[in-house]
C-alpha cells in the first residue's frame, strides 16, 4: 500500500518540480485527447441528426410496413382491411401503430379548389417518424372524436392560403361538392425548397368527413406501419404477413421493414476516421512525451542512484518513473475531456446540421472514457523506454554521475 | 557476532582490453554496533568500492560479506535492497541532495520507501531530524540556498532519518573546510553515538580518520590496520605521517612502502 501510495506521491512531486516540461509535453496529449473525445461526440451529434432524418422518412428502428394490394374482384372488399389490421395489432399487443395513406383531397385556397397531398395517419406516427410540428400541436388520440376535420400542413400549404401562422386559427375548406371546414392546429416546416402543400389529417377523420367523388392519385387504400423490437422484427414481419393475408383472400399482402437505411454507415465511417486522427494525434503527444521523458531520464541518473540507495527498489523506480508519465497523461487526459466538454457543450447544433436534433446526446461519456484510457494507455507506454532506462543505470555508477 | 563481516573479500572487474583489474584484494573487515571505523587511503585505492560492499550497492567478487552473520549471497536482490534502506546510511562527499526538494523534502526521502507509520509520518519525522542537525529552522530552505556544512547536514539527517544500524561516510568532509568538516565529523560521531549506529568513514582526512576507535589504510585493493592515534595531517607516498600512523605489527597484507610501527618514517612529504 504504501510502496504505491509512495510511487504516486513521488510521480506528483516530478511533475510538480518540472511544471514546464510537463506541460510543454503534455499540451499534444491533450489535445488529441480532446480531438478524440469531441470528435467522438461531434460524430455523435452528426449521427443522431441523420439518424432522425431517416426516421423521419422511414420510421423508428424497426418499422414494419404492411402493404395491402387487391388482386382481383373477387378480392375481400377494402373496408375489411382497417378491421383485419385492428385484430393483426390486438393479437401481439403492439401499441405503436398507425395507418399511413398517401392520397389527394380538394382543399379551396384563395386562388381556387385543388386537389392536394394528404397523409391520412394515425396520432401515433408523430412520434414513430419524429413529425416536428414548428407551430401549434400534433394530434392527440381525443381528436379522433372532434367535430370537425384538424390538420397539420406545411408551411407551403399556409403559404398558399395566405395565412402567417396560426394566430387567427386559420381553416381551410375540404372537398368538392359538399366540403367540410377543416381546422389547422398545427404546422411543420418546409423541408426542402419548391416543395408543394401537404397536409396530414387523422385517417378516422378523413374517411369520415371526405369521400372522393372520384378516385386520385395515390394509395388505394392505406399501409399499415408498425413501430416494433428490432429482436422481434423478424417474427412479427412474418406473423403480420401470414395473418392479414389469411383475412383477406385474392390480396397481395407485403411486408417491408426499415432496417437497411444505412445510417449506421455514416457512424461507422465518421467514427473510424475521427479515432484514426485522434489517434494519430495522440501518437504524436505520445512521441513528444517519450522524447522529453527520456532527456528528463538521463538528466535524474545521479537522483536515481541516490534513491537506490535510500532502498528504492528497481520495481519501484521503474514504477515511479512509468508513473510519472502515466499521471501526467491522467492529467492531460482531463484537461482534454474538460476542453472537448467546452467545446460541445457551445457547438450550434442547429447550424451544423440543419434541421436541428431533437433528441440531443448526452455528452458522450464513452467518449470521455475512452479518451482518457488511451492518454493513460498513452502514458503508459511513453513511460516504459524512460523507465527502462532508469532502472539499467548501475547504483554506482548513477551516484557518481 | 558482528554487525558486518568480510572475509577475504575481493572485487575485481574485467577490463575493455579483457585484462582483469583487481580493485579490492582479501580484504577483510569485521564491524561491531555502535563501533566508528576509519577507512584512509588515496584516490583509486578501492575505498568507495569498498564502502559499497559494505552498504549492498556493490557485491564481492570472491571472499564472503556477513551481514548479522547471514551471508549477503543468501539474500534475494530485492531483500538486499531492502536492507539496504532500512539498515545502511549513505552519506556523500558531494552530499547528493536531491535538486529542486527543500531540505525537508530532501530528508524525508528515504522514508517514502519505508513501511507504515514512518512512510505516513515522514515530513514530522524529517522536521525532527533537520531540529536534531541544527537546522530546525531551514525545513522549506532549498539546498543551493544552503553553506556547504549546512547541506551535509542535511545530508547527515537524511542518512539517519530511518533510524539505520550503520552510517557510511563517503569522504563526508571532502567538500568542506577544516574547520566545517570537523563540525560536521562532532555531528556525526554525536548522533551515531547517540543512536548507536556503527559508522564507517571514508577519507583522505587524517584528523578525521583519527576521531574513529579503529582505523585501517587501503592501498592498492588491501586492507591493512592502522593506529592513527595522534595522527598528523599529511600523506608521505602511499603512508599517513607519523608518528602512529603505521602498519600494526603482523597486520595482514603487509603492502611496500607501509612501515611498521616503531619503523624509520620517510621525511618526503607529497601535499
Amino acid at each position: 500500500m504504501t510502496g504505491l501510495v509512495g510511487a504516486v506521491v513521488e510521480a506528483w512531486d516530478e511533475l510538480r518540480l518540472h511544471k514546464l516540461r510537463v506541460l510543454l509535453a503534455l499540451i499534444g496529449v491533450a489535445a488529441a485527447v480532446m480531438a478524440i473525445t469531441a470528435v467522438t461526440a461531434a460524430v455523435q451529434m452528426l449521427t443522431q441528426g441523420y439518424k432522425e432524418q431517416a426516421e423521419r422518412d422511414m420510421g423508428r428502428q424497426v418499422t414494419l410496413s404492411i402493404d395491402a394490394w387487391q388482386m382481383s374482384e373477387q378480392a375481400a372488399p377494402s373496408t375489411a382491411l382497417d378491421a383485419t389490421y385492428a385484430r393483426a395489432l390486438e393479437r401481439y399487443g403492439i401499441t405503436w401503430a398507425t395507418r399511413d395513406w398517401y392520397t389527394s383531397a380538394p382543399f379551396r385556397f384563395p386562388d381556387g379548389t385543388r386537389p392536394t397531398e394528404v397523409r391520412a395517419v394515425d396520432p401515433q406516427i408523430g412520434t414513430m417518424q419524429r413529425i416536428d410540428v414548428v407551430e401549434g400541436r400534433w394530434f392527440t388520440d381525443a381528436d379522433v372524436d372532434a367535430y370537425a376535420p384538424l390538420l397539420v400542413v406545411n408551411e407551403p400549404f399556409l403559404d398558399s392560403l395566405g395565412v402567417a401562422g396560426l394566430g387567427s386559427r386559420p381553416t381551410v375548406l375540404l372537398g368538392d361538392a359538399t366540403p367540410v371546414r377543416a381546422t389547422i392546429v398545427g404546422v411543420t416546416a418546409q423541408r426542402w425548397r419548391g416543395e408543394s402543400p401537404q397536409a396530414i389529417a387523422l385517417y378516422e377523420q378523413l374517411v369520415r368527413w371526405y369521400t372522393p367523388s372520384e378516385t386520385g392519385w395515390g394509395q388505394p387504400v392505406p399501409s399499415l406501419r408498425v413501430w416494433v423490437p428490432p429482436e422481434a422484427a423478424d417474427e412479427l414481419g412474418a406473423r403480420l404477413q401470414r395473418d392479414v393475408a389469411a383475412v383477406l383472400p385474392g390480396w397481395e399482402v407485403n411486408v417491408y421493414d426499415n432496417r437497411g437505411a444505412g445510417y449506421g454507415a455514416l457512424d461507422g465511417a465518421a467514427r473510424w476516421v475521427a479515432l484514426g486522427i485522434g489517434g494519430f494525434a495522440l501518437l504524436l503527444g505520445g512521441l513528444g512525451l517519450v522524447n522529453i521523458a527520456l532527456v528528463t531520464v538521463r538528466h535524474r541518473i545521479r537522483e536515481i542512484g541516490i534513491r537506490r540507495s535510500f532502498g528504492a527498489t528497481s520495481g519501484r523506480i521503474f514504477f515511479g518513473v512509468l508513473m510519472e508519465s502515466v499521471v501526467a497523461t491522467v492529467v492531460a487526459g482531463l484537461v482534454g475531456v474538460v476542453l472537448a466538454v467546452a467545446a460541445i457543450k457551445n457547438i450550434p447544433v442547429d447550424t451544423l446540421f440543419g434541421s436541428g436534433i431533437q433528441d440531443r446526446p448526452p455528452f458522450p461519456v464513452f467518449a470521455a472514457l475512452v479518451g482518457m484510457a488511451c492518454a493513460t494507455g498513452v502514458g503508459a507506454l511513453a513511460g516504459v523506454i524512460p523507465a527502462t532506462v532508469a532502472v539499467r543505470v548501475k547504483v554506482i555508477d548513477a551516484i557518481r554521475y | 557476532m558482528s554487525l558486518l563481516e568480510l572475509t577475504g573479500v575481493t572485487r575485481s572487474v574485467r577490463l575493455p582490453d579483457d585484462r582483469l583489474l583487481e580493485i579490492l584484494r582479501g580484504v577483510t573487515l569485521s564491524v561491531d554496533t555502535g563501533e566508528h571505523v576509519a577507512v584512509v587511503g588515496r584516490s583509486g585505492t578501492g575505498k568507495s568500492t569498498l564502502l559499497n560492499i559494505l552498504g549492498l550497492l556493490d557485491a564481492p567478487t570472491d571472499g564472503e560479506y556477513l551481514l548479522e552473520g547471514v551471508p549477503i549471497g543468501r539474500l534475494s536482490a530485492r531483500e538486499r535492497t531492502r536492507r539496504r534502506g532500512r539498515d545502511f546510511g549513505f552519506v556523500f562527499q558531494q552530499f547528493n541532495l536531491l535538486p529542486g526538494r527543500t531540505a525537508l523534502e530532501n530528508v524525508a526521502a528515504p522514508l517514502m520507501y519505508a513501511p507504515g507509520r514512518q512512510f505516513w509520518r515522514r515530513r514530522a519525522l524529517a522536521a525532527q531530524m533537520l531540529d536534531r542537525v541544527g537546522l530546525g529552522d531551514r525545513l522549506d530552505t532549498m539546498p543551493e540556498k544552503l553553506s556547504g556544512g549546512e547541506q551535509q547536514r542535511v545530508a547527515i539527517a537524511r542518512a539517519l532519518v530511518r533510524g539505520p544500524r550503520v552510517i557510511l561516510a563517503d569522504e563526508p568532509t571532502g567538500a568542506l573546510d577544516v574547520e566545517t568538516g570537523q563540525e560536521v565529523m562532532s555531528l556525526l560521531d554525536e548522533i551515531a553515538s547517540l543512536t548507536g549506529a556503527a559508522l564507517v568513514t571514508i577519507t583522505h582526512d587524517l584528523a578525521v580518520a583519527a576521531r574513529a576507535q579503529r582505523h585501517y589504510r587501503l592501498a592498492d585493493g588491501v586492507l591493512v590496520p592502522v593506529d592513527l592515534g595522534g595522527a598528523g595531517h599529511e600523506w608521505v607516498g602511499d603512508v599517513p605521517t607519523l608518528p602512529g600512523a603505521r602498519r600494526l605489527p603482523g597486520a595482514a597484507g603487509a603492502v611496500p612502502g607501509v612501515p611498521e610501527l616503531g619503523a624509520p618514517v620517510p621525511a618526503q612529504v607529497e601535499p
